[in-house]
């Protein structure tokens, strides 16, 4: 709902899709939100991505649709192999829920191609498995291609390189842990979200 | 055929484990030295019925591979036993 609003406030409209259902409904890009789906049981993302509105969403992506996923939609998305990695648990097992500030590695990517590289945007986190992770070689991978997306200032959770979030290799999916759609409105202390959502409307 | 499957999951070598690292650092406090290489994981156990201990074998592999463990983070190792 939070995503619905911040869209709708930037002048999208918006709709919710129900992950029992098989269909996106013909919309132009999608965004999977955050919210221990399933109860982070077994893994966080684990059992969501067998919901039956993934393989539309798999489909759409595949295609080179716009996906996004925040917090728990970004493990939804590693866990079903559109991004590579893991969200381990935070490094000292501290659930983080604060601002953060994040940096702007690449305009190439579906939520950042309105944005500026090196400008800082603060925006909230709140989870416990953001430690993102992955092996030596698609660490090396993600640096050469640039597809770090955005990186912490002062990483909160322990996540590799600082790591805060990636894309798929034709950068028309992104994953981040932080909550851009909390910080799209003067009265929660920060509006710097509103870059990403109208990149997302643009792509 | 009835079999008792347990499966161990544990991380990878090289993947960071928050939970290990924690109990290590509180090992000291209780007085408790020299112990290191603390790793956590978890164990998940279930009946499956299969035709014989080769397709049994075969099915929770797959069910490993598939959904139990995340292979970018995470490894396993099954022990079956036949119910009687």
């Amino acid at each position: 709902m939070d995503v619905a609003e911040a869209v709708s406030s930037l002048g999208a409209s918006s709709k919710l899709l129900w992950h029992g259902d098989e269909n996106i409904h013909g919309v132009d890009s999608i965004v999977i939100p955050g919210g221990f789906a399933h109860g982070d049981y077994l893994r966080p993302g684990a059992i969501a991505r067998f919901s039956p509105v993934m393989k539309a969403v798999t489909q759409f992506a595949l295609e080179g649709g716009p996906v996004v996923g925040i917090c728990n939609g970004f493990q939804v998305l590693t866990e079903a192999g559109l991004l590579p990695g893991a969200l381990q648990k935070n490094r000292g097992l501290k659930f983080v829920c604060e601002p953060a500030t994040l940096r702007v590695e690449t305009t190439e990517s579906i939520l950042t191609n309105k944005a500026a590289v090196g400008g800082n945007l603060h925006i909230p986190i709140n989870h416990f498995e953001g430690n993102y992770t992955c092996n030596k070689e698609t660490l090396k991978e993600l640096q050469e291609e640039n597809r770090i997306v955005l990186r912490y200032v002062n990483n909160p959770n322990g996540s590799i390189d600082d790591i805060a979030g990636v894309c798929n290799k034709n950068r028309n999916v992104v994953g981040l842990m932080p909550h851009p759609e909390r910080a799209c409105n003067e009265l929660l202390g920060s509006t710097d979200g509103q870059v990403l959502f109208q990149s997302l409307l643009a792509a | 055929m009835k079999f008792s499957i347990l499966v161990e999951v544990q991380l990878l070598e090289g993947i960071s484990d928050p939970a290990g690292a924690t109990i290590e650092r509180a090992l000291p406090v209780l007085g408790y030295r020299g112990i290191s290489d603390v790793s956590v994981g978890k164990t998940i156990r279930f009946t499956l019925e299969a035709t014989d201990l080769s397709h049994a074998k075969e099915l929770s592999e797959q069910i490993c591979s598939s959904f139990l463990t995340n292979p970018v983070i995470e490894e396993s190792t099954i022990t079956i036993e036949e119910v009687s």
